[in-house]
Parts: C-alpha cells; structure tokens; sequence
C-alpha cells in the first residue's frame, strides 16, 4: 500500500513562455493578422476591379460603420468575460436614441440632460439584467431576452416612427472629424481605452476574469460573484446607451429600430467571439474585441466597394465567424492536450 | 476539534470525533474510503457546518460559516481539485480576490515581487508569477496553491491528497515543500491513504473508520501493519458474496491490444467470470475498460469477437460499461429513474418497457419509483440504476469503473450480490476497484496493471501485498 505513490507519468513541464510562436497563439494576435490579411486581399480584389481600396474615404467609412457597434461590442465583452451575456443591447440602443432626441428636442441646452437621462437609464436596464440573473437566479440569455421583451414592448407601444430632434451641435457627433478621425471614432477609442485600463489595472477587472474563468474559484477566492456579474451588466448596458447617443447624433432623431435594424445584439456578441473572447468566459479581452469589430467593418467595405449583394456578403461572414471560433477551439484544445 | 458530528441527508458519516493540531506539525488522517475524512476536512475549512462538536483555535472557540471565514482564521485548504484559472498568471492566482492596490489601481509589481519572493522561499525557479497557470504541470500547479495558503499567511495547512495527481519525482518536492511548511511552524493536516507518505512526513496521526476516531498518537508508536489493522479491522469472510462455480466459454479476448496508453494487453473474459482489474492511478485502469468498450478504442493488436472502434460498436457487440464517474458519465441526473434506465434501451432500440419494474426489482432499487429524479438518489441507488440501465440490453460482456465508490455498506452488498448473480447467468464481467479487499474478495482472477502493461495474473484470493508488489513493480 505504501507503494501507492508510484505510477503516472512524469507530467510534461510546462511549455516556454514567451517567443513569436507562442504569441501567434494568442487569439488578439490572430485576429489582428486576420484584419492585415483582409485589407490585403481587399485592396488587391478592389484594384482588379479597377477601384482604389483604401481611400480617405473608405477609412473613414469603416471607422464610422465601426464605433457604434464597436462601443456595444465593448460592453458586451465585459459581460462575456464575466460569464454571461446581453441580448437586450439592441432594443436599449432604439430607447436610449428615443429618450435622446425626445429630451432634446432640438435645443442645444438640453444636451447634458438628455445624455444624463439616457445614461441613467441604461445603467437601470443593466441593473435589471444584472439582479435578474443573480437574485433570481435566471439563465443570462433568457434574463436579457425577457429585458430586451419588455424594451421592445414599451418602445412599439410609445413609437411608430422616428421621434424628437436631435440639435445641429449634437449631430456633429455622428459626422465631424479631426482630420482622417471621426469624433465617433475617437469616441470609442475613449470607451475602448477605459474598458482595457479596467479589466488590466482595477480589482474589478481581475474579478470579472475570476468569475467568468471558474465561478466557483472566484467565490471561494472570497469574490462577491453576484455583485460582479451585476456591475458588468451596468457597464455592458451604459456601452449600449452610449451608441443609442452616438446614432441618435447620425439620425438626427431617436428611431425605435436603430438597433435592431443594426443588429447589434448578435452582431456584437460575434465581434466579441472573433476577437477570440471565449464565450463561456474568463478568457479574452478588449483589443481583441477591437480587432473583431474591424475586421467586420473592412469586410463590408470591401463588399460595398466591390458592389456585391449583400447576401453574399452575409454569408461571408457567417462563414468568418464560424472559422475563427474553430480555430481558436483548435488551438485551445492542443494546448492542453 | 471536539466532538465533531456530522450527517448528511440522515446518514451519519461522522460522530465524536476529536483532532487537535498543532504550529510545526505534520498530522495524518488516514482512514479507508468513506471513513469521513473528507468530511472532516470540509468542516475545518468551513466548508460544511458541524452539526456537533466544537473548533477552537488558539483556544478560542470559532465557527465557520463560510470558507472565507476559515481563511481569515488562518486555515487554508489544498483540494485534490485545484482552484485555479488556468487562463490567469500565477500570480494573479495567487492574490485572487486579495489584489494590492496602490491609488485604486491593482500592483502588479507588488502581486508579483511577492509571489517571486515565495516562489524563491519555495526553491522554485522552474516558472515565475507571470506565467500562465494552464501552461503548469500539475505539480507546479499544486505549488502555486500552496504559494497561495502561505500568502495568506495560513497557519494551518490542509492537505487533501496532495500526491495523488504527482508522478514520483513530484512527490519528492512536496516532501520538501512540507518541511518547509513545518519549518516556519505552519500546521499542516495532510490527509491520505498512502501508508508510505504518512511514514515519511507525519508526526503524528489520527485514524478514522466510519465516521469515528480510531486512535491519535505519534508516528513512531505504530508500524504500517497495525496502521493497516486499525484502519480496514473488519472480518473480510461474512462481508463478501461467495465465488462463482466455474468460468465457460470465452465471451472476449485481447491479443497484444494497445493504443496511446495501453501496450500489449493479452486478456481474456469468460462467461460466469468476475475477472479483477487492479494497479495504481495512472496505471491505464480506466483506460482499459474503456478501450474494450470503444470509448478510446485500441488502436493495434486483436480483440475477438472484434475490435469496436466507437461506443456504439462496443454497444453492439454486448458491452456495456459502468462507469467511474456515474454523475457525469452514467446518468442524467435530471431525469427520471425510468427515462435512465431506458437510455441504453433507446439508443439501441430495443423494447424493455415492459420489464422495467421486473428489472429495478431486480437491480433492488429501493424504493423502485420509476418517476424519481435520479439526482434524489442515493450514491447506491444511483449506481443501481446506472446497473439497470445496462441489463435492458442483456450485455454479454459488462465493465465495472469503480462500481462502489460513494457508495454506502448496504447497497456495496447489493451491488455485489448483483454481480455475482449477474455472473452466475453467464455474463463475463470485469470490475476495476481501488479498493484491494473488495477487489480481492469479488475476484476470480485478479489483472494488475503497470504504466499500461499488464504486470501479471494473479489467481482468487491474492494476497493485497502480492497485489501492490506487482501494481509497484517492486522487488520487496
């Protein structure tokens, strides 16, 4: 009995750290090169055709197509990474782009109290996804769908139509730029900027890796995992108010189908997965996000320059999506095997 | 510790029982399967309240409601599962939930001169704190737990069979890592069954045997043979059911059968015979059986009648397994007694609608209520059902992972009735058990594996050392 202790192989050590190979590994880096390796393909498909890919114009049309969705998919990364997800993103955008331009009404000194208002509200909506799927112990996907439910309710009964009028000041935030760099842009950059600082320099951030890496790790680690699954819905749901501001300055007006129209729900939730966030959490993070928004983006510009369907263009990217996430599972699985 | 008691679900796993610790010492609880002594643990660390009894720290009374309680107090545990994430550094593992911040934000350089600084006290320069946690080997992970306890600055350290994932070099520097524990005068509490360990690093130790204590006393006074009564003490002979008549014909044989884990296996199975697989974690058990049951199928040699190369083949040909880890494996917990037992049933469409209460009788499912949640169960009565899910299809050949672990003494019978009778209808069954005296009692034939060879046969009635001598390898 006391020879208990044999048997079992060696374990292998664990591999180098560091090098170029182990980087290229890193989903960020992959999609990154992903994006280099589209504009290429872009521009050199774009010259056949006779046409110049990437025009002042055309850069700025992919940062324009990218910041609203690009701030959503933000969120929507903090809400993954913790484990969880947010379905109710799109219906929060139409109603935050409404109560904008419905406060505003066209006046230049209604601004402050309208994005005040639209970021109140979203921070409520948040909350109520947050406490939904904590207290009441209701699954994430069906917590935010019952949200989104109700948003999509209150929003079809108020509205039929675009509503309210958005001032000439605010509207610039849809369409001025500083040189080659639309203040949308820039706008999500910022978001983008705070959300990394958070998850790679606060408590919070180390928390909302903890909780969605292992749940059960976090609490016993003495995490309140609760409190932090509720604060990445209320950062996930301001992200969402943030872009309903942004298209409401683009509009001109609030519209209860901005968001749907634009699909950010699931358009998000699969920028957050190409830029290589494991959806079931824990894994992940902003830059990556990034990189997923923009290679969506450049492939509907090539698309656009090209003068394809866009049918055609749909099922490229349901078939880019699909590709990365087998990858990275790939390359998840060879690790550890 | 006094007086601890504890019942889970009316069944008492633990009563009276006394354990005091103390700075600098290395105690051992030791005891055989279910004698409680993860229980006990559990209750250490806050992870289950005692229903009885008193912990005092320092002399001072203390309750634990909560885990993090106990690590307030200075108790940290090392589960046999770690809790790490794999995608994290070392060390923001280490400082999981405890980062330093300066101005608001995290130090990484502090989190991380820290964790180096205990790394080094370790004597570990094989991986720094920035490493990722997944790309560790097991050991290194154990290490990065034990690096998390001491920056808790724990005081009493519990060890829940800390060796039973290391490889033998491995073990070697968990030895030294607990000297060091003892040398700053952490206690440490190291539970496990590994009689050779125990000698080598406790001072003293306490022995469990069902739910009570046994005795406590220094390491010196007793000698691995009295350890070994005092642990198992029970009369082998009346425990057991008797032994089968004879074996027929041959229902299954491998000829230098072998994959990724396995080499040259030669094995036959006959009807009416329980053919006893024994050998060390790690030693290619598992792996076995289900290599013959097409899981993860062999990949050179003979197997007749043929070789599955998929569950499904391994179904047809009348295999079934049980297996090890029956609630991840063998059962839908959420699903009724009936839809379970049906499974097999089903997924090869044959018709057993009928028999179904015949056959839960038979299986003696107590109480046999077919609507039943099976994750209501008991351990036993869910291994039962685990059982009647294979007897809709009558398997010609039926593979047994462990078929008693977690299993209370009364069902442990039943199960083992059932497998003799099982036999005796002229089944050929093969039963992995850790566990030598069960091994050694149900057996006709007993196969001992060795790094996925088969070390050698040994006839019924094997002796547990002539076991472990050929399971270790080693001339003793």
């Amino acid at each position: 009995m006391n020879l208990l202790a044999r048997g079992r192989r060696p374990a292998r050590r664990g591999e180098a750290h560091g090098g170029l190979a182990a980087r290229l590994r890193e989903p960020t880096q992959v999609v990154f090169l992903a994006l280099l390796g589209l504009v290429a393909v872009g521009w050199a498909l774009v010259a056949l055709d006779g046409g110049q890919f990437l025009t002042m114009e055309s850069v700025v049309g992919i940062q324009q197509r990218s910041a609203a969705l690009g701030i959503v998919a933000i969120g929507q990364t903090l809400a993954i990474l913790a484990g969880s997800l947010d379905l109710s993103v799109a219906y929060l955008i139409s109603l935050a782009s409404l109560v904008a331009a419905e406060i505003m009404a066209g006046q230049d000194g209604k601004v402050v109290a309208a994005v005040a208002a639209v970021l109140a509200i979203s921070a409520l909506v948040g909350l109520v996804n947050g406490l939904v799927i904590t207290r009441l112990r209701v699954h994430a996907f069906i917590a935010t769908l019952g949200v989104a439910l109700i948003i999509k309710g209150i929003v079809d009964h108020l509205y039929d139509g675009p509503a309210g009028k958005v001032p000439e000041s605010f509207q610039l935030l849809g369409y001025s730029r500083i040189g080659p760099i639309p203040v949308s842009a820039m706008l999500w950059a910022s978001v983008a900027v705070v959300a990394w600082f958070l998850l790679s320099r606060t408590r919070l951030g180390y928390r909302i890796y903890a909780v969605g890496g292992n749940e059960d790790v976090a609490r016993l680690s003495g995490i309140r995992t609760g409190r932090v699954i509720v604060i990445t819905h209320v950062l996930c749901s301001v992200c969402a108010g943030i872009a309903g501001l942004l298209l409401a300055g683009r509009l001109g007006a609030g519209a209860p189908t901005v968001g749907t129209d634009g699909g950010y729900d699931l358009e998000s939730i699969a920028a957050v997965v190409l830029g290589g966030t494991a959806l079931a959490g824990g894994k992940g993070g902003v830059a990556g996000t990034v990189g997923g928004v923009l290679l969506l983006a450049v492939l509907d510009t090539i698309f656009n320059q090209l003068e394809i369907n866009s049918f055609g263009k749909d099922v490229v990217r349901g078939v880019v999506i699909v590709i990365a996430v087998a990858v990275y599972a790939r390359r998840g699985t060879r690790r550890s095997a | 510790m006094r007086g601890i008691g504890k019942s889970f679900l009316g069944v008492r796993v633990l009563s009276g029982v006394d354990l005091d610790v103390m700075g600098g010492e290395v105690h051992a609880v030791v005891g055989e399967n279910g004698a409680g002594k993860s229980t006990l643990m559990k209750i250490i660390c806050g992870i289950h309240a005692p229903d009885e009894g008193t912990i005092e720290i320092d002399g001072r009374p203390v309750s634990f409601g909560h885990p993090l309680e106990a690590q307030r107090s200075g108790i940290a545990i090392i589960h046999q599962e770690f809790n790490l994430l794999p995608e994290r550094t070392v060390a923001e593992n280490v400082f999981l939930g405890r980062e330093p911040v300066r101005r608001g934000l995290v130090d990484r350089t502090a989190m991380e001169t820290a964790t180096a600084r205990l790394l080094d006290e370790l004597g570990e320069d094989a991986f720094g704190p920035r490493d990722a946690v997944k790309r560790l080997s097991v050991a290194q992970q154990q290490i990065v737990e034990i690096v998390k306890a001491l920056s808790v600055k724990a005081r009493l350290v519990v060890m829940d069979e800390p060796s039973a994932a290391l490889a033998e070099h491995e073990v070697e520097l968990l030895y030294r890592l607990i000297g060091r524990l003892r040398e700053r005068g952490v206690a440490v509490v190291y539970i496990s069954h590994r009689l050779r360990e125990v000698f080598d690093l406790a001072d003293r130790i306490t022995v469990l045997k069902d739910g009570s204590r046994v005795t406590t006393c220094p390491i010196s006074e007793v000698t691995p043979d009295e350890l070994i009564r005092l642990m198992v003490g029970r009369d082998l002979g009346t425990y057991f059911p008797p032994r089968s008549a004879g074996a027929g014909e041959v229902r299954l044989s491998l000829r230098g059968a072998g994959n990724l884990k396995l080499r040259d296996i030669d094995l036959e199975l006959r009807a009416g015979e329980i053919v006893g697989i024994a050998g060390l974690q790690g030693s290619g058990r598992s792996e076995l059986a289900k290599a013959i049951f097409g899981a993860e199928p062999f990949t050179t040699g003979e197997m007749t009648p043929s070789r599955p190369r998929s569950v499904r083949e391994g179904v047809a040909m009348g295999i079934g397994l049980v297996t090890e880890d029956r609630k991840a494996e063998g059962l839908a917990l959420r699903q009724s007694v009936r839809d379970n037992a049906l499974l097999v049933a089903r997924a090869v469409g044959a018709r057993h609608r009928n028999g179904l209460r015949d056959l839960l009788q038979r299986v003696r499912l107590s109480p046999p209520r077919q609507e039943q949640e099976v994750r209501y169960l008991s351990g036993g009565n869910q291994q039962k059902v685990v059982l009647a899910k294979w007897m809709t299809m009558a398997p010609r050949v039926l593979l047994f992972d462990e078929p008693t672990r977690g299993v209370d003494v009364g069902a442990k019978a039943a199960i083992h009735d059932l497998m003799r009778e099982l036999a005796n209808d002229g089944m050929a069954i093969m039963m992995i058990s850790s566990e030598l005296p069960e091994l050694i009692v149900m057996s006709d034939r007993v196969v001992v594996l060795r790094d996925g060879r088969i070390a050698g046969t040994l006839p019924a009635g094997a002796s547990e050392e002539a076991i472990m001598r050929l399971a270790a390898g080693e001339v003793a």
